[in-house]
């Protein structure tokens, strides 16, 4: 069942650059933000992916695919600049879960993380796109 | 205890340090909330040799990745301490990276790309292939039961040729 939106809701909504998509759920954390659509995850981040936030998420998210039905991950690192080998562990991980339900976009990469994307060969497993708004778009389409 | 008592055992690490032109020395507990501030803290001492962008996100990511083996792999969860060792000698950047953990038992196979002993922990196996790529030179050593020391070199400011 959908929840109502809050003002709080409504600026985290545009805190992640997707204004017009019905969200029904979200956690705000200090190092992350994320809200759960119909059958899409939007996670942002606030601190550097390293193992120590990979295994914060990696709870959180797996808990979104096992009891919302999630079948597309948008991972926007669009306020951080930086991620190590354990930020492939959770993507390769999650993709290897939605392989055959949806798919791993990710969002607003800058150069360097680009680079650890392109050396791990990730590139080729995950969508890249600008921001968040294409992302979903490209899910909504894809549907 | 005195702090030469206390640290007796880095005396070996430590040595000819007073011939480099700048050094820093870190020690740290072996928990994951101290890889960003172990990154962080190389990375400003870097700095003064007006490093690119590109040069410090290389320097981040091998920290990264040398902390985080000491973490996982080297204490495996367990608590420990994690000595970190820079210097600089004009534009070369040494780090070395220490634990007193379990070691390597095949440093060779460590080090291939996407082996990993903890595929449970979703462990890459990228860790050393990134060390490999964002420095200039590394280093491992390793002894059972007694630790793992990783050296890495990196000239900062000078493009290859």
């Amino acid at each position: 069942m959908k929840q109502g939106l809050t003002k709080t809701d409504e600026r985290v909504k545009q805190d992640l650059g997707c204004e017009n998509a019905d969200y029904t759920e979200e956690i705000i954390h200090t190092d992350y933000i994320y809200m759960v659509s119909n059958n899409m995850l939007v996670i942002s981040m606030n601190a550097e992916l390293d193992h120590h936030l990979a295994d914060e998420m990696r709870e959180v998210i797996d808990h979104a695919i096992d009891e919302r039905g999630v079948k597309n991950i948008i991972f926007d690192f669009s306020k951080i600049g930086f991620m190590d080998s354990a930020g492939i562990g959770l993507i390769m991980g999650r993709y290897k879960r939605l392989i055959n339900k949806g798919g791993i976009y990710v969002s607003g990469v800058n150069d360097s993380i680009a680079r650890i994307l392109m050396i791990s060969g990730l590139h080729k497993l995950v969508t890249r796109t600008s921001d968040i708004n294409q992302a979903v778009y490209m899910i909504n389409c894809s549907n | 205890m005195k702090y030469n008592e206390k640290y007796d055992k880095y005396d070996n690490l430590r040595q000819d340090m007073d011939t480099h032109d700048n050094t820093m020395e870190l020690i740290i507990d072996s928990k994951s909330e101290n890889e960003s501030f172990a990154r962080v803290v190389v990375a400003s001492f870097v700095a003064r040799l007006d490093p690119t962008l590109e040069e410090i996100a290389d320097i981040k990511t091998a920290v990264s990745e040398a902390v985080t083996n000491c973490i996982i792999h080297g204490y495996e969860g367990k608590k420990g301490k994690i000595y970190i060792k820079c210097t600089l000698d004009g534009n070369t950047l040494t780090l070395l990276v220490n634990d007193e953990g379990v070691g390597i038992e095949d440093i060779h196979k460590a080090m291939e790309p996407m082996y990993t002993t903890k595929p449970q922990l979703e462990r890459s196996g990228m860790g050393f292939s990134f060390m490999e790529a964002f420095m200039d030179e590394l280093v491992v050593s390793s002894e059972i039961n007694k630790g793992t020391t990783i050296t890495m070199k990196k000239l900062i400011g000078v493009k290859d040729i």
